[in-house]
């Protein structure tokens, strides 16, 4: 299994070095200016901004975030079955079918809860 | 990575082309989406420097080089230069898993006075039996890049962008998991080679009266509203017009990548067509035949070479190879070309729109999609 993943842990280096290399070498080619406060500020349209960092997000945000969590690991659960049903299917493709339906079953009544329920809404 | 050195040298030697081939389509598509955009527009577009105005892009490069390196006061440095590297990443990796071609055979033969084994290259970086899974994952990582720009520039604008772009890329990645379930039904494997394989030939339906061998056995006949909902959710994860929210320049000026510029804005550039190049070829893999050339076997090519020009067997298995990529990469134009199309002809979507789409249109459809073909399988079997 290492020995697969080698390959990927090269490239993720290799891809690594020639972002980090870009930004040093134009680093070194760009221009040098005068800094000033005016101007190393980040820009809001002109209006000198409050710090982002404690600015208030909205709560949908995180809602949809705990949803997804939710049905990612019903779609996880799914690629196993769909690995295993089409071999399978002719023995025990009734009992695959049915309980990978009272699986999905709960969970579409999980999203018909959340519809209901108006956690989708954004408005 | 191989049993000897020459393997070991040619798979390095591969991972590196297939990356800098990737970042080399970057310039070109950048410039085949101001052209079509002219095009579309009714104007001419880029074309004063060099033929066609492919010069323009090194033009554009060497303005890049002399932009002047800003990193605002408020940023948090680590975070806002590591950022766009971050953003290439995902990209990259997803793409090194993905076949281009058939598998390149190297017969024994003689160098430097030691004799080397026969070898077998895969055209991909990485290969891995569990492809789709290693590509989904992989590519679900581009979240990490935007949220760490958006949050490490210090700017209310690239922080909001960021936390849409964040949550519309989870919301639409749901409906992509999903479509591709349907996919997984009809192949039963996770590798893409088998997927590709399995798609081979006429198409192979029974059900119908008459006989419909004249078209190609692609997954999108199996599959027609998986590969829709696929596709359409491709858009939403490259950030893509219609669903460009992240960068809605009329209401967060440029969204995650506001007080970027130069090098390190390109950098966010390669990573977005990076992942719409990673789009493209999964939507060739899984639903239009990968790498196949309709109608005509990997055999009937090889022998073409091998007998009818008296090539080697190596240069025969090199050449088949080449007469697949082929037909991949103008599958995978295609693709990109309706990337840019469409970018250019539909408006953009007003963000409750868009969730709305993404949780309850999309992602009940695929679950219908995923249980129909179950239930189609179930019937069918024999």
């Amino acid at each position: 299994m290492l020995d697969q993943l080698l390959p990927v842990l090269i490239l993720f280096g290799v891809v690594v070095v020639f972002g980090a290399a870009l930004l040093f070498l134009t680093a070194l080619a760009s221009p040098k200016t005068k800094k000033s406060a005016v101007k190393q500020m980040s820009y809001e349209c002109g209006v000198p901004g409050q710090d982002a960092q404690t600015t208030k997000i909205p709560i949908k945000f995180y809602l949809t975030a705990i949803s997804f969590i939710l049905f990612d690991i019903e779609v996880i659960f799914l690629y196993p079955w769909a690995l295993i049903y089409p071999s399978k299917v002719s023995e025990y493709g009734g009992y695959l079918l049915a309980s990978m339906g009272i699986f999905l079953g709960i969970l579409v009544y999980g999203l018909i809860y959340e519809l209901k329920a108006k956690a989708l809404e954004w408005d | 990575m191989g049993s000897d050195i020459f393997e070991i040298a040619i798979n390095f030697a591969k991972l590196a082309i297939i990356f800098l081939m990737m970042i080399q389509m970057v310039p070109l598509l950048v410039w085949l989406e101001r052209r079509g955009s002219a095009f579309i527009q009714n104007r001419l577009g880029p074309n004063r420097v060099g033929p066609f105005g492919l010069l323009q892009l090194l033009a554009d490069a060497l303005k890049f080089i002399t932009k002047e390196q800003f990193i605002p006061d408020r940023a948090v440095k680590a975070l806002f230069l590591a950022a766009p590297v971050m953003a290439l990443i995902p990209a990259a990796l997803a793409f090194a898993a993905i076949p281009l071609s058939t598998d390149i055979k190297v017969d024994a033969f003689q160098m430097m006075g030691k004799s080397w084994g026969p070898y077998v290259f895969e055209a991909q970086s990485v290969y891995l039996p569990i492809g789709i899974i290693y590509v989904l994952g992989a590519s679900s990582l581009g979240a990490y890049g935007l949220l760490a720009a958006g949050w490490g520039s210090g700017n209310k604008y690239s922080l909001f962008g960021a936390i849409r772009a964040s949550a519309q890329m989870i919301s639409y990645e749901l409906a992509m998991g999903l479509s591709i379930v349907g996919a997984i039904l009809i192949y039963g494997t996770f590798d893409f080679k088998e997927m590709i394989v399995a798609q081979a030939g006429p198409l192979k339906y029974s059900w119908l009266p008459f006989s419909v061998s004249f078209l190609p056995n692609w997954g999108v006949f199996y599959q027609p509203i998986g590969a829709f909902l696929f596709f359409v959710a491709a858009f939403a994860e490259c950030n893509r017009l219609p669903f460009d929210l992240p960068e809605a320049e009329g209401e967060l000026v440029a969204g995650f990548h506001t007080e970027y510029g130069g090098f390190k804005m390109l950098l966010f550039f390669m990573g977005e067509y990076g992942h719409m190049m990673v789009a493209s070829a999964l939507m060739t893999v899984f639903y239009f035949g990968g790498y196949n050339i309709p109608f005509v076997t990997e055999a009937q090519v090889y022998n073409h070479f091998l007998t009818d020009h008296a090539f080697s067997a190596t240069a025969s298995s090199l050449l088949t190879s080449a007469a697949f990529l082929l037909s991949f990469v103008v599958k995978v134009a295609i693709f990109l070309w309706i990337f840019i199309w469409v970018r250019w002809t539909l408006p953009r979507f007003r963000y409750d729109h868009l969730m709305d789409l993404g949780w309850k249109t999309m992602l009940p459809w695929a679950l219908a999609n995923t249980v129909v073909t179950a239930i189609a399988l179930y019937i069918g079997r024999a």
